[in-house]
This record gives C-alpha cells, structure tokens and sequence, in this order.
C-alpha cells in the first residue's frame, strides 16, 4: 500500500541533474504564463499581452491599476500558498514514504486552521503578520502529536498516521466549528466560514509580505533537503546505512513542512487537497529525485490555485466563491481515483 | 461443516455475555436519570419538583414553558438522534468489517447536511417533511459513493482506504456547503450552530418528520441483528446457513442511511457518535448483534443526552453546538482504536 517504489531513483545522477535543470526552465516559464493569462480575467477583461505592459510600468493607468493594485497581489498570494502546500506535501509524503500523507490528511492543516481560528477570535487585535507563527506553531504541535500517536513498537505506520491524522483533524474540525458557532457577529461568522473553506478574497500586498519570508525561507530549505528526502524513501535501514540521524531529521522536516503549510493556512485557511494532488502529479512528470518533484510540486501547487482561484471569482461573479471549494470539487475525485487504482 | 459452524456461532454469541437483564436495567436508568436532568438542567436551573409539575400539572409559568415547550421536545429529540446513530455506527460497522466505519466520519451526515442546506438555500424548501426526505436522498447518494470505492479495486473496505475515502468525501461535501453559505449569507446564522450538530430549536413538528424513517431504520435492524451476527463469521460460513450476504447488506445499507439521514435532519451531523458507541457496546456484550444494537441505542441516547445537558451548563447562558462535545468524546476513541488496530511499525 506504501509504493514506496514508486520513489525510487531511476535515473543516473548526471541525468537526473540535467533533467532538474528543465523542469525548473520549464516550471518557471508555465507559471508566468498561468500567471498572466489568469491576472487578465475577471469582471474587467485584460488581454494578456496589456498585462505583461502593465507589468513593466507601460500598461494605461486603469489596467494597471486593477493589475498592480487588485489582481497581482491576490494572484501572487494564491501562487504561494498553492507552493506551500504543495512543498509540504512533498516533504510529508517523502517523510512518511506514503503518498496519501497531505497536509489535509495527517492533521498540519487542521493544526494550522484551529490555532488561527482560536487566535482571530480571542485576539482579535494581533497583528496579522503573527498569525503565521501561530498556526505554525498550531501545526507543528498537530503534527507532533500525530506522529507520536501514531509510534508503535519502534516506527509509524503509514496507515496508521493516516488514521490518526484523520482522529486529529476531526477534533480540529469540531473545535472550528464550535468557534465558529459561538462569536457574536453574524459578519464574523461568515468570515471565519469563508476561511474555513480557504480564501485568497481580498488579499493584498500586505498578505504576500506576510507570507513572503515563511516562503522565502521555506522553499529553499526544503530544496537543500532534497537529498534527505531521496535518502529516507530508500527505507530506514539504508537511510541510517547512509549516514543519516534518521529520527532527527524526520523532526527537522516535520517542522519544515509544519512551517510552510502553516504560513500558507494562516493566509488563506486551509485550501483543501492541494497538498496531496501537486506532490503527486509532480512525481508522475518529474520522476523521482526530490530535487525535481519539489520544484514541479511548487509550480503545479501554485498554478492549481491560482486557476482555481480564477475560476472560483469568476464563475458566480460577482460572487466570490472560496477558492478551497473549486480545489476539493478537482481533488475529492483525484483523491478517490487514487485510491481505487492504486488498489488495482 | 453446518453444526460446527452453528456451535462457533453460538459459543461466539454466548462467549462474552454479561448479566445481561442487570446491564439494561442499569442503562435504562441512567437514561432516565439523564433525560430527567436534561429538563431540569439549563441556562437557568429548575427546580425538580417544578419540573414534574411542568409534565403533570401545566400552568403556563415562564418555568413550565420551559421545561415542556422547550426542553422535553429537545431532549426527546437528543434521545432519538442518539440512539439512531449509535445504531447506524454499530451496523456500518458490523457491514463493512470495519470498527473505524461511523456516519461521521465516511461522509454520509455530509451528505444529508449538503442536501439540506441546498434545499433550503437554492430551492426555499423550509417544511420539516420534504427536509427529511432531502437529506434522505443526501445520505443515499454519500453512502452509495462509499460503497462505490469499497467496490472498486482491491483494498475493499479497508480501514485505511475506507476512512481516507470518507474523509475525501467529507471534506468535499463540507466545501460545497461553505460554499453555498458564503453565497447566501443570510442562511449561514441558522446554519453555523447546526453545522456543527445542535439541538437548539428542534421540535415536535421536526420529531414527527424523522420518526417514519426512524421507525423504518429500526424495524430493518432488528431484522437484520441476526443474520449480521451469522454474516459475522463469513460470507463463505453465513451462506451455508442460509443467510443471503447480499441482501443482509443491502437491507442494512438502508436502515443506516434511514437513521443517519433522519438524525442529521433533527439535529445536524453531530460527529463520532456511531463511532464511539458500538466499541463500548462490544465491550458491554461481546460480538453478538441483536444486544449490541439495543445496548448501542442505549448508549448513544446517553451520550447525546449528557453532551447536550454539557453544552448547555458549560458555557451557559452561552450554548456549545452538541457535536462539539460528542467529537470531543469520540475522537480520543478513534485515536485509540486507530492506534490499536494496525499492527507494527
């Protein structure tokens, strides 16, 4: 059930760098692309190639206005919590050697959205740039409780920290939505349901710079952690044959990916099954090295949401629909796909 | 082959029954107890004798109103909703082979919840009647989508592949109903408290709504109680005892989505109640169906009734939405069971 072999390397390193190097080129290239065409739809059309102008400062005032202004920040904030959930899903699946194992499902996100809920509403006056290291540190602990739950007679079950993921996030689940019934302001309420669902409504400039550092920081050590990740799917015995401090490691990335989905729900809650349909489409086109799966996870992750976003305030305009309910009508059937084929 | 198989039935039935009278004496009076301080029990307490006289001797006094126009139809119905989901986790569970299987937590109350909240938002349906039958039809379609993944590919019902399917289920029908909520903001002040399971304002015309269902629900149970216990030992075993595998399922799959749908219609998808339930039931009665199922409407009523007696007095004059509470109870059981089950690193 674990297919840990379909994490095994399969290509010589000297290829595998070359093809590395392409799938960055070539990740980069569609998300600007995906980028720019989705900044041009919406209420006020732009056609792509005004976007690129409004881009570089030559765009007439209005577009860029609504570019610069509206959509490019939202668009931008979309990009990177799509990433960070995505990088996350890479790391928890590496992680775990289990390719069900997704922010959503092994109790990060739950974690996350409860801590920021609990936060929003007891302390209404934090600033909102805190409330990324809260629902990291909501995260970490969900996570952390998760993976000691789930040790038994010296490791954890992949199904068993699936489980056990499911039993937390339940409880998160029910400690929201008493939240949610208990604030005094309908407004409130409705904000709060609209998070729960996760949003990118009204994300800004101000958002992204809160979002930014956590990323900044994240992707890149996630990628310096590629070789880890490559090491630990080879089974714990060859990984400590390696030269890896196994148990230590597995924290460092619990926390890493902890760090990464955290910031990603405190600004946006937890958009579902991004983290579980980017990692493992990325590890069909990229193969199998970490380094590659990562980069095409973050590229796909972002693109996936912003496309969804997209499609989510455009659809029923001028209703804003949250994005995370476009993401669970694409992901609940991937999900249920998954699990009757790879059961074949 | 027959009579050894009959003699493991019966030993198997047999093996673990405790001083059966005494326990049910014992748990219908602790419901009694519980029913009775849900009425006395509140924002604001009342008085025991006053409460009795509410039911005996109506006068139309603000206390009376309360205890027998608000609180008896609220805790008749935290006695109904309890025991039919204690009953439809006890039979998902004995159906699937799978002790993690519960309403909850494999979409179905999702299912019933996305329909009645669609009904009530897209199409303005608000009689109890038609709201019932929607989240009939809600429940069936979930339950029959689960059922759908148990089918396809080899894993079966799988605790693993069952529980991650559920809660792919769950999570996209709790989308949807976000959704529909943020579209239509004024639904979302009644919908917030019931989303989570509550019994606030539930009443007799609600009651009368869901019995039929309930009635049906419980009638297909202690039909199938017997035939699930044979079922029990195999499909191979129950066959040669002249028990139809197929048709056991098929009358158990509607008695779950009868009493899920009906409960999630009084009260909303309170959670982990049908989880929580059947495992101490087996604890109380061994494997045996037919006095799991009683002992499962027992204990589930109790553990609605208390929960929503909690959710009244902890916060008060505040309320918790009663599904708050159950999670709390029930999650600790699903870590466990969780933990004890799959075996090895």
């Amino acid at each position: 059930m674990t297919a840990r072999t379909a994490f095994l390397p399969r290509r010589c390193a000297r290829d595998r760098r070359r093809s590395t190097r392409a799938v960055i080129v070539s990740s980069g290239l569609l998300s600007l692309a995906t980028l720019i065409l989705t900044v041009g739809l919406g209420e006020y059309p732009i056609a792509p190639g005004d976007v690129l102008l409004s881009l570089v400062g030559h765009g007439d005032p209005s577009s860029s206005f609504v570019v610069t202004e509206l959509r490019l920040p939202r668009a931008l904030v979309a990009f990177g919590v799509g990433a960070g959930l995505a990088a996350s899903g890479v790391i928890l699946q590496g992680l775990t050697g289990n390719a069900l194992a997704a922010p959503d499902l092994v109790g990060v996100s739950a974690g996350a959205q409860t801590a920021a809920v609990v936060v929003i509403v007891a302390l209404p006056d934090l600033p909102v740039a805190v409330l990324p290291a809260c629902a990291f540190a909501g995260a970490l602990a969900a996570s952390a409780l998760v993976y000691a739950l789930a040790w038994r007679g010296g490791g954890s079950s992949p199904s068993r920290l699936l489980l056990i993921g499911v039993g937390i996030t339940t409880l998160g689940y029910a400690i929201v939505l008493g939240v949610i019934s208990s604030v005094d302001e309908v407004i409130h309420a409705s904000q709060l349901v609209t998070f729960m669902a996760g949003t990118v409504y009204g994300r800004g400039w101000q958002e992204l710079a809160t979002l930014a550092p956590w990323l900044a920081v994240g992707l890149p050590l996630a990628l310096l952690s590629a070789r880890q990740l490559d090491s630990l799917v080879l089974g714990d015995d060859t990984a400590g044959a390696l030269g890896l401090r196994i148990e230590a490691e597995r924290l460092r990335l619990l926390a890493l990916a902890a760090g990464l989905a955290g910031a990603a729900v405190a600004v946006a809650g937890p958009v579902g099954f991004v983290g579980l349909m980017a990692p493992h489409a990325a590890r069909r086109l990229a193969g199998a090295g970490h380094a590659a799966v990562l980069t095409a996870a973050v590229m796909l992750g972002g693109c996936l949401v912003l496309i969804a976003d997209a499609l989510a305030r455009t659809a029923f305009a001028p209703v804003d629909i949250p994005v995370g309910v476009v993401t669970a009508i694409i992901g609940a059937p991937y999900l249920i796909w998954l699990l009757t084929s790879r059961a074949r | 082959m027959i009579p050894a198989a009959a003699a493991a039935l019966r030993r198997r039935a047999g093996s673990r029954r405790l001083p059966g009278p005494l326990l049910i004496a014992l748990g219908l009076g602790a419901l009694a107890l519980a029913a009775f301080a849900s009425l006395v029990l509140g924002a604001t307490a009342i008085a025991p004798a006053e409460a009795v006289a509410a039911l005996l001797a109506f006068d139309g006094s603000a206390e009376h109103v309360a205890v027998a126009e608000v609180r008896l139809p609220r805790t008749a119905v935290a006695l109904l909703v309890g025991a039919a989901l204690g009953v439809a986790g006890a039979l998902m569970q004995a159906v699937a082979r799978n002790d993690l299987a519960d309403p909850s937590i494999l979409g179905i109350s999702m299912g019933a919840a996305l329909a009645t909240v669609a009904g009530q938002i897209v199409l303005g349906v608000d009689s109890a009647v038609l709201l019932v039958a929607l989240a009939m039809g809600g429940a069936g379609v979930a339950a029959a989508a689960i059922v759908a993944v148990g089918l396809l590919g080899r894993g079966g019902f799988a605790a693993e592949r069952l529980v991650v399917a559920g809660a792919a289920l769950s999570g996209l029908l709790l989308a949807l109903v976000q959704g529909l909520l943020v579209i239509d903001r004024e639904s979302l002040e009644a919908a917030r408290h019931w989303l989570a399971g509550s019994l606030t304002g539930a009443g007799w015309d609600d009651v009368a709504a869901a019995l039929p269902y309930l009635g049906l629900g419980a009638l297909l149970a202690a039909g199938v109680a017997r035939p699930l216990t044979t079922l029990g030992l195999g499909d191979d075993v129950a066959s040669a005892l002249g028990v139809r595998p197929r048709s056991v399922q098929a009358a158990s799959a509607v008695a779950i989505v009868a009493l899920a749908g009906a409960s999630v219609a009084l009260a909303g998808p309170i959670a982990l109640v049908g989880l929580a339930v059947p495992h101490a039931a087996r604890a109380l009665f061994g494997r045996d169906i037919g006095p799991q199922l009683a002992a499962c409407s027992v204990l589930g009523a109790l553990l609605v009734v208390v929960s929503d007696i909690a959710a009244r007095v902890v916060l008060a004059p505040e309320e918790l939405p009663v599904g708050v509470l159950t999670a709390l109870v029930g999650a600790p059981v699903l870590l466990h069971v969780a933990r004890r089950r799959t075996h090895g690193p």
